[in-house]
């Protein structure tokens, strides 16, 4: 089984001090709950299990996934920080494989 | 083992899916919330109230709060009445959270109402409900 696959997230590259941002990730991901049958097969559960969001290594936003979430989670939430740094984005299966993406913002 | 006994243990090992499913779900709230009280209303859940593919309901939870350091959602959850299983999903959220408003796609199994909690920064918790129609089910299919 190869790794997850790669995420895409959509913020501004610099935003204004003070300024609130929207944030958009989206990562594919079929989110088998384990409970869904191929005909006589059951298909193996093969969750993500969280996302976590993270500015210079603080979690600023998490989410953490429970069976009625859609395949391919996508969300949408907004962020103010108080300077430049990095944002990192790690999603994380039920085993703990991992997918991550790091996006630096300018707060000027 | 007696017959009456034979009956008894027969009546227990009966699945009972409604009881069970709704136990599960009362569960998963009080998980949440434990023994603090619930507010009705301070938050709405918006959702198509027809949604074709119940596999991909998009849902947007909106608090009704200046989320600043007088009063901010700290977390926000989502539970299915009528699926297999309710748990959806649970954001926390920090201060650095501009808006308290969660969107996500949720996955229903059939004609529903989807639950969502929130808590807040000075301890209270809410609640809202909101009714969702669904054409094609999305859990097991």
């Amino acid at each position: 089984m190869s790794g997850l696959a790669t995420p895409r997230v959509r913020l501004p590259r610099s935003v204004r001090a003070g300024e609130a941002f929207e944030v958009r990730t989206l990562i594919e991901h079929p989110m088998e709950t384990g409970l869904r049958r191929d005909g006589a097969r059951a298909v193996p559960r093969d969750m993500l299990a969280s996302l976590t969001v993270a500015f210079e290594g603080e979690e600023v936003f998490a989410a953490e996934f429970r069976n009625g979430t859609a395949a391919n989670p996508f969300h949408v939430f907004h962020l103010r920080l108080p300077r430049s740094g990095e944002l990192v984005f790690t999603w994380t299966d039920e085993r703990g494989r991992t997918a991550r993406l790091a996006q630096r913002i300018t707060v000027a | 083992m007696t017959p009456r006994r034979t009956l008894l243990v027969g009546l227990a090992l009966l699945p009972l899916p409604s009881l069970a499913a709704e136990e599960t779900l009362a569960a998963a709230i009080a998980a949440v919330v434990r023994e603090r009280a619930v507010r009705e209303g301070g938050m709405a859940i918006t959702a198509p109230s027809v949604a074709e593919n119940g596999g991909q309901v998009p849902v947007t939870v909106t608090v009704d709060a200046p989320q600043d350091a007088t009063l901010r959602a700290t977390a926000i959850h989502l539970f299915a009445t009528r699926n297999p299983t309710p748990g959806i999903v649970s954001f926390r959220l920090s201060a650095a959270v501009a808006k308290p408003e969660v969107t996500t796609r949720i996955r229903l199994a059939e004609e529903q109402v989807v639950i969502t909690i929130a808590e807040m920064s000075d301890g209270t918790v809410r609640r809202a409900a909101a009714s969702v129609r669904v054409t094609t089910g999305g859990c097991l299919t």
